[in-house]
């Protein structure tokens, strides 16, 4: 699995999103769940922006999803797939549809999770179609 | 408290420079202040206030003031909300004003991407702390396809198309063949904007706005000080602004923080959208402008594809006249930064001071609207309303 890039990709890892990035290194998808509201959230923040309760947890979704927007960087070398895609958990994230027909990538198409190796030992989520 | 009637547009000065190389960035804003200040008849003692956004070296207001030589400044604002920085500050200059505390507001933007480009300077870019850039950055997003990603979600919602998109930019280079100063002075048609490369899916290099050096100024007064001055009267009848974003993952691309911010302009000013005579609208990309019509009320949602086709944004042709000094698209947008240009436009079309082949008759009444940020992730969008003294 690839975006594409020549070399791994360096992710920002802090203290506070570090789980998230151990979280693909396994080959799980984190979102954030709020103990209080019980609303997801993503990205993955501390404290939840939905009611601003310090008692969120990382919980792992299923990585499924739909495409609802995408658009193809042309003036790449290959072009890329950027897209936000809707999990089923409900919340929309940026990322890159891989392992695909450039050409055939569509809104509401069905897209499942993959990772991509990255600097460190981590690992990106990406999307791949279903 | 309301700003309506409170403070005054009297000074405005667009550089006319669009590559820059020969001169600093603070160098650019001196111009720039001495331009504004020439063309209100105002000197740099009378400045009692000081605004800039994040395109200002250093600590914005207190390197520059002290380059700037500035000796009476009494209050200072920095808001940066990116390219609609300028279209906060007339706002906030403007309630400033009506508090009392200061008369004579200056604010100055410049920039120099291609001068910086071309001397190996790295393009300024905001800070790896900012939480949403290691979640967006991996994947390799940049301002083409963020802003693409909107028109092809409005394009499935609504059915719009690369041909009323195109519209958009057709009107700006109708304009812009007036402009002396402006980057691309070619009339366009329909088939130049489809037929040219694409740059992200579906936005062609025809749909992106110019990258320019240069830079621009703008004077916000006191009715008193407005009153004392030559200048034709150019007044502030209201201003909203708001942020939006992406709200934890609940994703919306097809409309912009418009919907907020000009309710709020709109209300404050007493005005309709049917009452403007023009508008400067933020042309980034031509899908910036299609949604943030939308949003200003200037067409149902969904329809301002069919509103902006058949000319409909030129300048003596259509039902709205909008940025007939070429805007974004054609004629400047400095260090990627189009608020300012957007509120000069404006200004010079109230005064009657625009070109004689775009000058809208009897302007009484124009708006300026900015969206700074990504419209594709997290946005500051500003609205301003100005009239005629009469308005
Ligand atoms: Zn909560």
């Amino acid at each position: 699995m690839s975006t594409g890039q020549k070399s791994k990709p360096r992710l920002i890892v802090n203290s506070e999103n570090k789980p998230y990035w151990e979280g693909a290194a396994r080959g799980q998808l984190l979102i954030k769940k709020c103990n209080d509201c019980g609303k997801v959230h993503y990205y993955p923040r501390s404290i939840c922006p939905h009611c601003f309760a310090d008692n969120t947890a990382f919980v792992e979704a299923s990585g499924d999803g739909v495409i609802y927007s995408y658009s193809v960087t042309r003036q790449a070398k290959p072009p890329y797939v950027i897209a936000y895609v809707t999990i089923d958990e409900g919340v929309s994230m940026l990322t890159n549809i891989v392992d695909c027909d450039v050409e055939k990538v569509h809104i509401g198409q069905r897209v499942k999770v993959s990772f991509v190796e990255a600097e460190e030992g981590y690992a990106l989520p990406v999307f791949t179609p279903a | 408290m309301s700003i309506k009637g409170k403070a005054y547009i009297a000074g405005i000065y667009e550089h006319p420079s669009r590559k820059a190389l020969d001169k600093t960035l603070p160098q650019l804003h001196a111009e720039i202040a001495k331009g504004v200040l020439e063309d209100a008849g105002l000197t740099k003692d009378d400045v009692d206030g000081y605004f800039c956004a994040g395109d200002a070296p250093g600590l914005g207001p207190i390197n520059m003031i002290e380059y700037l030589g500035l000796n009476n400044v009494r209050h200072m604002d920095s808001t940066e909300t990116g390219g609609s920085s300028y279209i906060v500050h007339v706002n906030h200059a403007a309630q400033a004003i009506a508090a009392g505390h200061c008369s004579v507001a200056l604010i100055t933007l410049a920039g120099r991407p291609v001068a910086d480009a071309k001397e190996g300077k790295s393009a300024r870019f905001y800070s790896p702390d900012a939480p949403d850039l290691p979640f967006e950055m991996p994947y390799r997003f940049n301002v083409v396809n963020m802003y693409a990603m909107c028109a092809m979600r409005h394009m499935h919602e609504y059915g719009t198309t690369s041909e009323q998109l195109a519209w958009i930019k057709v009107a700006a280079s109708h304009h812009a063949q007036h402009n002396e100063h402006a980057k691309l002075r070619d009339v366009v048609t329909v088939e130049d904007v489809v037929n040219s490369p694409m740059i992200a899916d579906p936005l062609h290099r025809m749909d992106c706005c110019v990258v320019t050096d240069g830079g621009g100024g703008l004077l916000v007064v006191s009715p008193e000080v407005a009153k004392s001055l030559k200048r034709p009267l150019v007044k502030v009848l209201g201003a909203g602004e708001a942020p939006k974003h992406l709200a934890g993952g609940d994703v919306d691309l097809t409309y912009s923080g418009a919907c907020w911010s000009g309710p709020k302009a709109f209300e404050e000013a007493g005005v309709k959208p049917t009452d403007i005579k023009y508008a400067s609208i933020y042309d980034s990309f031509t899908i910036t402008v299609l949604e943030t019509l939308e949003d200003l009320g200037f067409c149902e949602k969904g329809k301002g594809g069919a509103f902006v086709s058949d000319g409909n944004l030129i300048s003596g042709v259509g039902k709205l006249p909008f940025n007939t000094d070429g805007g974004g698209l054609c004629n400047n947008h400095p260090g990627n930064r189009g608020g300012m240009t957007k509120v000069i436009e404006a200004a010079r079309q109230i005064r009657g001071e625009a070109h004689p082949k775009v000058q809208v008759p009897n302007c009484d009444i124009a708006l300026a609207h900015g969206t700074g940020g990504l419209l594709g992730a997290r946005m500051g969008s500003a609205t301003l309303i100005l009239g005629s003294e009469a308005a």
